[in-house]
């Protein structure tokens, strides 16, 4: 089963199953009931140009299409989590809650039962076998385009049924040329960037049509008013611009969100000094593929808490049920609700959402 | 194999319709022309003409060739409704609500636009028009009703509605019926049904697609959707395409020359299907018990399934049928119709119609009993995991 967004990675990556000589179906999955209009500028998924381009890279390929709803299982695991991470001052990652809840979970387990043996995406990571013949997820050859990390929340199960037949490419240039040569008329699409639900990239905006906005105050580490917001909701930790403090600070610098508190809808500001953070701690987390051998005793590995971002260096082990991450050298501005993603090398070790960060300084919750 | 038991969505062109499309597209000649080229491509659209006249039981003048039946119902929603409101305001429309999308989307689009009131009839739980609700309507908007339409036969579930007596019900106020589920699959007559207008469509009948009329009475005029040159009465500008037509006109005249034949051998098909499906699934509903119906039509609930994942696991196995509607951008979603029953969401959800027609045989109903009890108990599990 190919699952087929309508852009130009997942079309080659059915191809290249096609060409593998596996049995492919596409797959569209709709994921929103008002499919809207034609979009032209901002990209994401489930429009109606999207299906059909799906339906049209389908029929090149010479597979059989078709349209599957997940917009309610979306809406309640994906959208509804993302407007509640939100509202309890956390900083979810919806795509991450795609591929765990929907992609690699309702849709290849119904794909399961209908007689599908996998489910082939156009995501760009590796799985191979290690010398016992245990699946590994690792990143793709080209980092720029490596997506391991959203795929950090796949078990050794799903691992077992995910083909990403685009892992081994070196660029995205190549993909397209490659939907070039196949003549797949997706081959200049533009990639898509935003939130696939919120298609004019304003998270805040788009939040405010799902949670009653309460105003508060912005304060510093001490407790000093310094303004005023309309609304907690769509601050992240570490967030710069936006804050709208008439005066700066004493020191000249500028301030950050270092937390966001929703019962008192207040808002704390301060130094970049102080979002630096020392651990993390998570309550959910999974492994990918084969667990460590001891998770209970600290091993290294490298974490990386953004989709794109860098890795650090950390020692980290299950302690009373949690995922402990000690950082060898600080992340600045990691919120809760973020996902870390662990990695061995290019292997992705396992993942958890974030509950609590560490500072260096103070502990914020 | 490959078994197609979708009639109902579109039905295989009849060797004589392509043979009489082919031999007209041979000729040169815009209808209008005053030359002979344009007398002889004219004289294919004027056959065509009498071939659908004869077929419905109207009068010549009053067939208004077009391209379908989504054109006949705006024609004809929209056409009555400021045509009925020329002289004085009369805003209420009343329709039911298991119409088709091309007529209720109509009827929609004047509310919102226009200021028009829709009032819908109630539907009975077998999918029968409840008639003394509609009485009661007519009474209590009497004269601020624009016009009625109803369809003669609903796509989905087959069922029948007693036409001729609704417009004995409706009196003065003209009545539009959407006929493209029933020309061609019941006996039916223009003339004798009291209509003011109804809407026909030629891929029902075994005529290609893009083609249909819409039959106006010669006593009304609607205000016309198009203007132009002038064709088709004033309420169809723009060239016809006469082989179209002539095609349209050879597949309704051979559609009723062997109704009652093919009719009587799909209600034995449709009947074994059913008999055979229920022996095979007892949970298996049929969607209107007891209703009239048309013979070729069966709608059944498959509970515990979802219409995407049944059509997928029938079409690998080689078997076309059809579910409620998808949207644009393909997402099937409940049947309106089956919701407008008072079916609850997920039970118009788990319909499925199958639906023969004049290339069905027995072997047909072997192939789609089969390939539904294979389906079954993988869909319910599909379901029940993602649900």
């Amino acid at each position: 089963m190919a699952a087929m967004s309508g852009g130009v990675d997942s079309a080659v990556a059915a191809a290249r199953a096609v060409e593998a000589g596996h049995e492919v179906v596409g797959v569209h999955l709709a994921l929103s009931r008002m499919p809207g209009t034609l979009r032209t500028g901002s990209r994401g998924c489930c429009t109606i140009e999207d299906s059909m381009d799906a339906q049209r890279a389908a029929t090149k390929l010479g597979i059989p299409y078709y349209v599957w709803d997940f917009s309610e299982r979306f809406k309640l695991d994906v959208v509804d989590d993302f407007v509640a991470e939100y509202q309890a001052g956390r900083t979810p990652n919806p795509c991450m809650r795609c591929n765990e809840r929907i992609k690699f979970a309702a849709l290849l387990e119904r794909g399961l039962a209908l007689g599908f043996d996998a489910v082939c995406t156009g995501h760009y990571a590796s799985i191979y076998k290690d010398d016992e013949g245990n699946l590994e997820l690792h990143r793709s050859l080209e980092m720029a385009k490596d997506q391991s990390y959203v795929l950090g929340v796949l078990t050794k199960e799903q691992l077992a049924h995910s083909m990403f037949p685009l892992g081994a490419m070196a660029s995205k240039d190549l993909v397209r040329a490659e939907a070039e040569a196949r003549g797949l008329s997706v081959a200049n699409k533009p990639d898509s960037y935003d939130i696939c639900f919120i298609p004019e990239g304003d998270t805040r905006e788009w939040l405010r049509d799902f949670v009653p906005s309460q105003g508060g105050k912005i304060i510093d580490q001490e407790g000093n008013q310094l303004g005023e917001h309309d609304g907690h909701v769509g601050f992240t930790i570490g967030q710069r611009k936006g804050l709208r403090i008439g005066t700066p600070a004493k020191d000249g610098k500028p301030r950050y969100v270092l937390e966001i508190r929703p019962k008192t809808h207040e808002v704390v500001v301060g130094p970049e000094s102080a979002l630096e953070i020392s651990e993390l701690v998570g309550s959910r987390f999974s492994w990918c593929g084969k667990a460590p051998k001891s998770p209970e005793e600290f091993f290294d590995c490298d974490i990386q808490v953004r989709a794109h971002g860098d890795t650090v260096p950390a020692s980290a082990a299950v302690v009373d049920n949690q995922l402990v991450m000690r950082l060898k050298q600080p992340f600045y501005g990691v919120a809760p609700g973020q996902t870390a993603v662990l990695y061995v090398g290019t292997r992705v070790l396992g993942q958890t959402t974030i509950d609590k960060t560490v500072s260096a300084v103070t502990a914020i919750v | 194999m490959k078994v197609f038991l979708d009639h109902a969505s579109t039905t295989p062109v009849r060797q004589s319709a392509l043979d009489a499309l082919v031999s007209a597209l041979a000729d040169t000649g815009n209808p209008q022309s005053v030359h002979t080229h344009g007398q002889t491509t004219r004289a294919h659209l004027e056959d065509a003409r009498d071939d659908l006249a004869e077929a419905v039981g109207c009068n010549r003048s009053e067939v208004v060739f077009n391209s379908g039946g989504t054109e006949s119902n705006n024609q004809a929603i929209k056409g009555i409704y400021w045509a009925r409101n020329q002289d004085r305001e009369r805003k209420v429309i009343i329709s039911s609500p298991i119409e088709h999308h091309a007529l209720i989307d109509p009827i929609e689009w004047l509310c919102e636009f226009e200021g028009a009131q829709l009032k819908l009839v109630s539907v009975l739980a077998n999918g029968e028009l409840d008639l003394e609700h509609l009485e009661e309507l007519i009474q209590s908007n009497a004269e601020n009703i624009a016009l009625i339409s109803l369809m003669w036969v609903n796509n989905e579930i087959g069922v029948i509605t007693d036409i001729p007596r609704v417009c004995e019900m409706a009196g003065s106020i003209p009545v539009h019926s959407d006929a493209v589920a029933a020309f061609g699959h019941l006996p039916l007559n223009f003339r004798a049904s009291g209509l003011t207008a109804m809407s026909i469509s030629g891929h029902k009948i075994g005529a290609p697609i893009g083609v249909g009329a819409l039959i106006v009475s010669r006593n009304f005029k609607p205000v016309s959707l198009l203007h132009g040159g002038g064709q088709e009465r004033g309420l169809r500008s723009g060239t016809m395409s006469y082989p179209l037509a002539k095609a349209l006109g050879v597949a309704a005249r051979d559609a009723v020359a062997d109704l009652e034949v093919r009719q009587a051998r799909l209600k034995v098909l449709r009947d074994s299907f059913e008999a055979r499906l229920i022996a095979k699934l007892p949970e298996v509903r049929i969607t209107a018990p007891g209703a009239n119906r048309v013979n070729q039509n069966c709608n059944v609930i498959l509970p515990g399934t979802k219409s995407d994942s049944m059509l997928y696991l029938l079409d690998e196995q080689g078997l076309s049928v059809s579910a409620g509607s998808a949207c644009q951008a393909g997402v099937l979603g409940p049947s309106h119709v089956l919701i407008g029953m008072g079916y609850s969401e997920a039970e118009a959800s788990a319909c499925l119609r199958v639906s023969f027609g004049h290339t069905s045989e027995a072997s047909d109903v072997d192939f789609a009993v089969e390939a539904i009890v294979n389906a079954y108990a993988k869909a319910i599990k599909a379901n029940a995991i993602s649900a």
